[in-house]
């Protein structure tokens, strides 16, 4: 049985719109504020996982970050896994911590997507790679095209509806309502989601997420080292990470994910079922991606997502409080959205969500999505104890 | 002038393409057919790949029609699809010449580029 590991502290950064911090001075005040609730300071990190800010510097992210924090870590992470790394940090820092390589692991990310009006794009491949050969030649909007690629045979598949798809941006809004941190609060009806302007069929603008500046940090520790914490810890209970194709025309199935996987394993390491969870954050950069997450972790069945959107379960009151916060949707998606998911899951299991908090909640659900089209999926189960 | 790309590895194809042929890798051991290519058979390991013609016909796998566009030089509207061969493998392309649903059959025809090989597209099969 491995040892019991905590989120002893949980930050986000400014969100929205940043115009007075840079991406490496957001990550140091979310970092110092999340060690601070886990009773630490920047001198007690010894481990640091970080990808995906593309402005601090392609190459050798921890240390680019580690420098700026005055950290030297003796373990660290920088992989590219897209938007699910967070999550799949969550395992990696589980499993140096249970090793005993390491003691206070340190999850950091900003972004000022919006801010630098330039969204950043992976590395452009070049015309010699699989990818410019046989991919870009074509126009895929990447990755927004994957993913309506991807929607359209589930539709196919399951008879699943665009206004199915356009209640997952409505169910995301109203929780957006209750959060006075969301960058959209309006109202927002089905009619509004399939009257927006059409980007890639059968998404619309409204089916997309936000592009908005943002990103936090999360202390991983043990129970030992948590015993200092200010705030009650949040136990890591179960951990999946699977990892499946990049070009979507490799996709076996397009309407099945990783996260079938994922989803399984750490559901059976945390010896819990889909029923058991109180609060689901999923990785909502489209519409269309809820249902596929919602299907592949076992919340209903496969073809289900969009009927389970339909009868309102992931709405505030329904069965399964989802994107609690508003989501990439309508809260803030800063480009990679992973480390969100767990501190919104964080900020519920310790009752501390104001108008949107889920009653009752002990055991949540987060679920990165990274990669162009569903190339990784990362689930963390997390409980309060 | 096309210029010959840099990617030894899919030579035979793209010379293909020049002369209107499109070929995936058919395996000599089991018959399995695979796109892009590999080294070996990614089904049964043997070594004996090689590049093969084939029929030309497809069915839709999947299909997106793009609205708007952030890439130079491309107009909008146009369609992006998944066409799955009759031999198996599954290729990201565009349907040109009409419009095609999910399951409708499409037949590949070729888009000429500017200094590089001309490139599979697809088109609606006639009398659907």
């Amino acid at each position: 049985m491995p040892i019991p590991i905590y989120i002893a502290g949980a930050a986000e950064t400014p969100l929205g719109k940043v115009t007075d911090q840079t991406e490496l001075s957001m990550a140091a005040w979310a970092a110092r504020a999340a060690l601070a609730e886990a009773g630490m300071t920047l001198r007690d990190v010894d481990s640091l996982f970080t990808n995906y800010m593309p402005y601090v510097g392609a190459d050798n992210g921890a240390s680019r970050v580690g420098e700026y924090l005055g950290v030297h870590p003796r373990y660290a992470d920088c992989s590219d896994l897209g938007g699910a790394a967070f999550e799949c940090f969550i395992h990696h820092a589980m499993l140096a911590l249970t090793a005993g390589r390491c003691e206070c692991a340190l999850i950091v990310y900003a972004s000022r997507q919006r801010s630098r009006r330039s969204r950043p794009r992976h590395p452009e491949a070049d015309e010699y790679s699989l990818t410019g050969q046989f991919d870009r030649p074509y126009g895929l909007l990447t990755p927004i095209s994957q993913y309506a690629l991807m929607a359209a045979r589930h539709m196919y598949q399951y008879g699943t509806t665009s206004e199915q798809l356009a209640r997952v941006a409505v169910s995301a809004r109203k929780w957006a309502a209750l959060n006075p941190k969301a960058w959209s609060r309006q109202p927002l009806t089905v009619d509004d989601v399939l009257t927006s302007p059409l980007i890639s069929d059968p998404l619309h603008q409204l089916d997309c997420c936000l592009v908005t500046d943002g990103g936090g940090a999360i202390v991983v520790t043990t129970a030992s080292r948590a015993r200092d914490a200010s705030k009650k810890p949040v136990r890591i209970l179960g951990l999946g990470e699977a990892h499946a194709e990049y070009h979507v025309a490799q996709i076996a199935d397009l309407t099945v994910t990783p996260g079938v996987d994922s989803a399984r394993q750490a559901f059976a390491m945390a010896g819990v079922t889909a029923s058991d969870v109180d609060l689901f954050e999923p990785y909502d950069n489209f519409t269309s991606a809820v249902i596929s997450q919602l299907e592949d972790c076992g919340f209903c069945s496969k073809g289900e997502g969009g009927s389970f959107i339909q009868d309102g379960h992931t709405e505030p009151g329904g069965s399964l409080p989802t994107s609690t916060m508003g989501g990439g949707l309508s809260y803030c998606h800063p480009g990679a959205l992973g480390l969100l998911l767990l501190i919104e899951a964080v900020c519920q299991l310790r009752g501390e969500a104001g108008a949107r908090q889920v009653p009752g909640a002990n055991l949540a659900v987060a679920h990165g999505v990274g990669g162009p089209a569903f190339s990784t999926c990362a689930t963390v189960v997390l409980g309060r104890e | 002038m096309e210029r010959t790309l840099c990617d030894p590895t899919h030579e035979a194809f793209w010379k293909a393409a020049s002369s209107g042929v499109l070929v995936v890798q058919r395996c000599g051991s089991c018959g399995h057919h695979q796109f892009y290519g590999r080294p070996f058979c990614l089904r049964c390991d043997s070594d004996s790949v090689a590049w093969t013609p084939v029929g030309g016909g497809g069915t839709v796998y999947s299909v997106t029609r793009v609205r708007r566009s952030w890439i130079p030089d491309v107009e909008v509207p146009y369609t992006v699809a998944i066409v799955e061969l009759d031999e198996g493998p599954r290729l990201i392309t565009n349907i040109v010449n009409g419009e095609a649903n999910i399951g409708d059959r499409v037949r590949v025809t070729w888009r000429q580029r500017q200094g590089l090989p001309p490139v599979p597209v697809f088109e609606p099969c006639a009398g659907r």
